[in-house]
């Protein structure tokens, strides 16, 4: 309604300034973005390159290393049919999946108790498992390496089994907390006026309405299981018990020899999985992350 | 369908807070009971304690013949309705209202049944596959209510259910509300600060204050007959003008000296209820819908005439609101719209004082 009064040459430099920044700030992010997409796809992308050489190409100097000239997948089969590798993938699967299953009944069971049960302490409890979260695991494995020698579980699968939870439940106890607790308590209340008890209030409300925070919890548990580098490095020592992480660059490097063709081929495959569960479930992972802590 | 008796009910919270101070009440079968009061005055609380949802600190509930204080909520036959619906997010509209007959393990047919005649009282029959999420305020607050009308409880509880909604809407669940207790008959007790939705919706309004029942009664009486200060002034809208005033004259005639040096004679028919108070100061109370044009009274007895100058001047359609001050007290009163009158122009008022009130100003009681 004032248009009119503001002078036609002043609104035109108005809006052409506004525009121009826009520009400018589209123009920096995309820069931005692009730096940073050569900085985290370079590695990958020369994995791949590799992965797809013979070993002589690969030993031969002249060419760039960043192209291939005569593309194989001899390594990749030599892999699949190595049962080694086989062995450790297998073992990365028992071991990820017992350990996501772990990790989501007792933070979702700690979180609900957190969240919803006040009982004396809880507060704190709560507090504390986030502290916990925060001790690095390269300073764990000493005084875990005496629990699990106790308990006669060194060099066995089973083992990382009991100790990566150490690693996951905290921060997946306290995603889901914050889940929870964007939960209003009304909804709880409603259900127990409608005759629910409290593992039906869980089974039935909670878990379904903080379905988006369980998926992004189980992510981060899958990742941290399937990436963990420091404690089976620590605690096992034959090639049957290795994960995927250590048994690539323990067994397919024979004293001083690198078979870096089949190196990148195992390292790919191994990225293989956290990489297909993120392409299908980020929209989740991102949500979970951020609904919790805003959802009213 | 059952009775529900208070006794001395109190609940104090962690730190000494007393949000309910000892309150007694009784509810008869197929009774509409609202408690009004304003916020914090723990009228939630009251209501949470008969659900079950908040500990009792002392007293005793009885719902259909049975102290319930150590029973949990789903076992006290209640349903309850929320403020801000808590609707289970995930379910369809359907699954919403089954949900506490499924717990219950009533049978799929029944269920059906239940849930279906629920939707067509409320008018939702074609939600019934929709999400809470793919509703308006209105519909989400239909779906509430029939999640407590499927479970047949002995006692439906609400807690501020229209608060959520604009005021078109409000209006029209309230009648909604209404229609439904008429069709269901369920015993009900009903939280709001709304005090016309208190009139409109009660056979008996409750009113609280500071943890405690300040007066019981049908809507009429509370309107006509409030038993306090607090009563007078909160029921009724625009509400209750007070002004300070002293009582005059012998038991014969008695006369109320206003500020101003107005004067108004108090009818005879109230002689002998206000005599033992003569000689006292006084707060004279009335109401601005009796405070009016003169041509409107002219005909009536009792009606005293006083001369003021309305400072403000609110025409609001059906009526016209004049606001005027009396030695720090505004007095507002309801002229017919027909009447014009120009904010500074001393008009004549006509007050009924027949629908007088007197209050004790040390007491608070209405005299
Ligand atoms: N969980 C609680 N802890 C402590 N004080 C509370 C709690 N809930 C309510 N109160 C207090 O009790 C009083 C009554 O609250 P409430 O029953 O919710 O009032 P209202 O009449 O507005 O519904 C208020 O003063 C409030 O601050
Ligand atoms: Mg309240």
């Amino acid at each position: 309604m004032s248009a009119t009064a503001i002078p036609a040459s002043y609104t035109g430099r108005k809006l052409g300034s506004l525009r121009s920044e826009r520009r400018w700030a589209l123009w920096v992010a995309y820069a931005s973005l692009i730096i940073a997409c050569i900085i985290f796809l370079a590695p990958p992308f020369y994995m791949l390159v590799t992965s797809l050489k013979s070993s002589a190409e690969i030993s031969n100097l002249s060419g760039n290393p960043w192209l291939v000239k005569a593309p194989t997948l001899e390594n990749y089969i030599e892999l699949i049919n190595n049962p080694l590798f086989r062995g450790f993938f297998w073992n990365s699967i028992i071991i990820t999946v017992c350990v996501v299953i772990i990790s989501m009944v007792v933070s979702v069971l700690a979180a609900f108790a957190l969240a919803r049960m006040k009982f004396w302490g809880s507060q704190m409890l709560a507090t504390g498992v986030f502290l916990t979260y925060l001790v690095p695991d390269t300073l764990l494995f000493i005084p875990l390496y005496q629990i699990v020698g106790g308990l006669g579980l060194l060099n066995s699968i089973w083992g990382l089994v009991l100790i990566y939870p150490t690693l996951t439940v905290p921060f997946c106890t306290w995603i889901m907390i914050g889940y929870f607790a964007s939960i209003p308590k009304e909804l709880d209340e409603a259900a127990l006026i409608d005759g629910a008890n409290w593992m039906q209030m869980l089974t039935k409300i909670f878990i379904p309405v903080a379905l988006p925070g369980i998926i992004a919890a189980t992510i981060f548990a899958f990742t941290v299981s399937w990436a963990a580098f420091v404690y089976p490095t620590a605690f096992v020592t034959t090639p049957d018990q290795m994960p995927l992480t250590i048994g690539v660059v323990s067994q397919l490097i024979r004293g001083d020899t690198f078979a870096w063709g089949q190196i990148m081929a195992g390292a790919l495959m191994a990225a293989l999985p956290p990489v297909v569960v993120y392409a299908f479930l980020m929209d989740y992972y991102i949500a979970g992350l951020t609904a919790g802590a805003t959802k009213g | 369908m059952a009775q529900v008796h208070l006794r001395k009910i109190v609940k104090e919270y962690e730190g000494g807070v007393q949000a309910v101070k000892g309150i007694d009440l009784d509810i008869a079968d197929h009774e509409f009971v609202v408690l009004v009061g304003p916020s914090g005055c723990g009228k939630s609380t009251t209501l949470r304690m008969i659900a079950g949802l908040e500990e009792i600190s002392s007293g005793e509930i009885d719902i259909g013949g049975s102290i319930v204080n150590d029973v949990p909520p789903r076992d006290r036959d209640i349903a309850m309705v929320f403020q801000n619906y808590a609707l289970y997010p995930h379910m369809t509209v359907y699954d919403n209202m089954a949900f506490g007959l499924m717990l219950r393990k009533f049978d799929k047919t029944e269920i059906k049944r239940r849930v279906e005649n629920a939707a067509k009282i409320l008018d939702i029959g074609m939600l019934l596959d929709r999400k809470p999420k793919a509703l308006s305020g209105g519909q989400r607050q239909r779906v509430a209510m029939g999640r407590a009308i499927v479970r047949d409880p002995a006692v439906f509880l609400f807690d501020e259910p229209l608060s959520n909604l604009d005021a078109k809407l409000r209006v029209q669940m309230r009648t909604e509300i209404k229609k439904v207790h008429q069709t269901v008959k369920t015993t009900t007790i009903y939280v709001t600060h709304d005090q016309i939705e208190a009139m409109t919706l009660a056979d008996r309004v409750v009113v609280m204050n500071h943890g405690n029942i300040e007066q019981v009664g049908p809507p009429q009486e509370l309107y006509h007959h409030p038993r306090t200060r607090f009563v007078a002034g909160f029921i009724g809208s625009p509400s209750m003008n007070f002004m300070p005033a002293k009582l005059e004259g012998n038991g014969a005639a008695l006369t109320l000296h206003l500020p101003d040096g107005i004067r108004l004679p108090i009818p005879a028919a109230r002689t002998a209820r206000y005599a033992p108070h003569a000689g006292k100061d006084v707060l004279f109370g009335i109401r601005p819908e009796h405070l009016t044009e003169t041509r409107q009274t002219e005909h009536r007895a009792n009606v005293a005439v006083f001369e003021a100058a309305p400072e403000v001047v609110e025409p609001m359609g059906m009526e016209t609101l004049l606001h005027f001050w009396m030695q720090g007290h505004e007095i507002c009163a309801r002229f017919d719209p027909a009447v014009e009158v120009s904010p500074g122009q001393r008009v004549p008022m006509a007050v009924d004082m027949d629908q007088m009130h007197l209050i004790d100003p040390q007491t608070d009681l209405v005299l």
